[in-house]
């Protein structure tokens, strides 16, 4: 639950570490059991952004339930900061696939929720609210419902919820998913900036191979179902990152083509499996690398 | 408001629905009177009074006290279950979808004694309570009282479990959680399970009414609508059995007009898209 840590100063950033040690998962009893994660470790290091790829249906929702403490993994640890994860916390927060905004409270109302949930409506986090909407870009839209608002200003304030609680880990699921290209476009760059600003610890999850390369500091790329890391590519490019200078970059290029060719091996293995969502998924990608 | 007013008075809609009314009262009233302006009898129609009789009658009832008795008797019994229906049948639908133990006991009987009509209750309902009037109460109550439950429990299964993921997260009590996620979250179905709950109590308590007597018949046609209706289907003045009749359809669209709009103040929400 809550770990008493308090709205505090914004200007002090917590980042913490996340370890995760030969983690196993598996759901159903005895011989109808499936095993979605299978001996799976890696760090998500203190103050980076570490992005994880794999091939849909692999399994990294069920990782990003047991990093966020929704669920307990079956075997294995998962530690932030040295402290085993024993449920949610304040101290992860996650944003979700589409919107999870409380859609019967207004964008201010939203974002207090973690404040006011933990008795601290004081006029600090009342001014923190201020800071961070501004900062999002919704100000003028702070007496809005989340239905009034469009796909990229719902992110936006689904982060500015996330961040007024001062997680030490951020963790974001396929959070600019659905989004059309320019929104998307436009999100990377955003996010990208409030990430080098804070140099919060990051946990990020996409089947998108752009995206990916574009925001990490390291790549993780997953293998089929039961999931572990298959390699960890680090990105060394230099932030702050520019949406052009990506695609121009040799070095992005060179770490895109390795990561395709890993994650085409690794789809292949369902598409084997006859799984319809790996054929696509095998489809799609083998025309992105035909095209270069 | 006057602009508004003027808008809708220009829509075809409004100018469709009169002529339609219009239409439909000009065919009654040829219907009724057929025999007598055309000499001959027009089946099933013939045998219903015209509509300018309903209104010479009806005319003559709004000055009587008894024909405002029936509606004041009928409406506080509808309000009476209805409200009691509410208070029991919303904290029962969340503890049924909160508490598996609760749905594991309750369910099951819960889903025998709903199909039951609420009219089948009559005959046991006269014997459990000590006045008519309780027993017509209770009737009502049932009326609204399964629907409003299975509104409830619908809506309340149905909640995105993201919600209290993220609310949990951001470190809510179970309290919190209950209160500004699961009750905001379950109002719209609560709007819903009441308009319908409400359209049902009406049905049932006019028909309780006719079956029970309609408690007190001091003033002669003082048992509330349905009684009303029996009373002048018996002393076989047709033309108030048709008013009767109709103060049951203007009364059940007020009920359901002021609910619609407690549904929409309480889901500012869902209006605002």
């Amino acid at each position: 639950m809550a770990t008493g840590k308090s709205v505090g100063d914004f200007t002090a950033i917590n980042a913490g570490e996340m370890v995760i040690s030969r983690v196993g998962k598996s759901y159903g009893a005895a011989e109808f059991t499936k095993e979605v994660v299978k001996d799976c470790s890696f760090t998500v290091e203190r103050g980076k952004l570490t992005v994880m790829v794999g091939p849909s249906g692999c399994g990294k929702s069920t990782l990003i339930r047991l990093l966020a403490g929704f669920e307990r993994a079956t075997e294995g640890a998962v530690m932030i900061d040295g402290k085993p994860v024993t449920g949610p916390g304040r101290d992860r927060l996650v944003v979700f696939q589409e919107s999870a905004l409380f859609p019967w409270m207004t964008t201010y109302d939203n974002i207090m929720y973690g404040p006011r949930a933990c008795g601290e409506d004081t006029a600090k986090s009342r001014e923190l609210a201020e800071f961070l909407l501004d900062k999002v870009g919704l100000t003028a839209f702070r007496s809005k419902y989340p239905s009034q608002l469009s796909g990229g200003m719902q992110r936006r304030a689904e982060l500015a919820r996330a961040m007024i609680n001062n997680p030490s880990v951020m963790i974001l699921d396929e959070p600019f998913r659905g989004l059309d290209a320019m929104t998307k476009g436009l999100m990377w760059d955003y996010y990208a900036r409030l990430f080098e600003e804070s140099r919060r610890t990051n946990f990020f999850v996409t089947t998108d191979i752009d995206e990916a390369i574009f925001l990490a500091d390291r790549l993780l790329i997953m293998t089929n179902i039961p999931t572990r890391v298959r390699v960890v590519l680090e990105v060394d490019l230099p932030r702050p990152r520019h949406l052009k200078d990506i695609v121009e970059s040799d070095r992005a290029n060179e770490v895109k083509m390795e990561a395709l060719s890993l994650l085409h091996e690794e789809a292949m293995k369902s598409f084997a499996g006859g799984s319809k969502a790996a054929a696509d998924f095998v489809d799609a990608y083998s025309r992105r690398v035909a095209r270069g | 408001m006057p602009i508004r007013l003027k808008k809708a008075l220009l829509t075809p809609g409004l100018w469709r629905g009169l002529a339609a009314v219009a239409a439909f009262l000009v065919l009654w009233e040829l219907g009724s009177k057929s025999k007598q302006w055309f000499g001959f009898q027009t089946p099933w129609v013939g045998a219903v009074p015209a509509p300018t009789d309903v209104v010479k009658v009806w005319i003559a009832l709004l000055g009587d006290k008894g024909y405002w008795q029936s509606w004041y008797l009928s409406s506080m019994r509808v309000f009476g279950g209805f409200v009691a229906a509410m208070i029991v049948g919303i904290p029962f639908g969340l503890l049924l979808a909160i508490s598996s133990t609760t749905y594991g006991v309750c369910f099951p009987t819960f889903e025998v004694l709903r199909p039951i009509p609420p009219l089948a209750w009559v005959p046991a309902s006269i014997i459990f309570w000590p006045t008519q009037e309780l027993s017509i109460g209770f009737v009502t109550f049932l009326g609204a009282f399964f629907t409003i439950v299975i509104n409830v429990l619908g809506g309340a299964k149905a909640i995105d479990v993201r919600y209290f993921q993220a609310a949990r997260s951001m470190g809510a009590s179970s309290w919190d959680v209950f209160r500004r996620i699961i009750l905001p979250a379950v109002i719209p179905s609560i709007a819903v399970g009441s308009t319908v709950g409400m359209g049902i109590t009406w049905n049932v308590v006019v028909a309780a009414e006719m079956i029970s007597g309609g408690g007190s018949q001091s003033a002669g046609a003082g048992g509330g609508l349905g009684f009303f209706i029996w009373n002048s289907y018996v002393g076989g003045s047709y033309d108030q059995i048709v008013v009767g009749m109709i103060s049951i359809g203007i009364a059940g669209y007020i009920s359901s007009a002021i609910l619609r709009k407690l549904g929409e103040l309480s889901t500012p929400w869902l209006r605002s898209r």
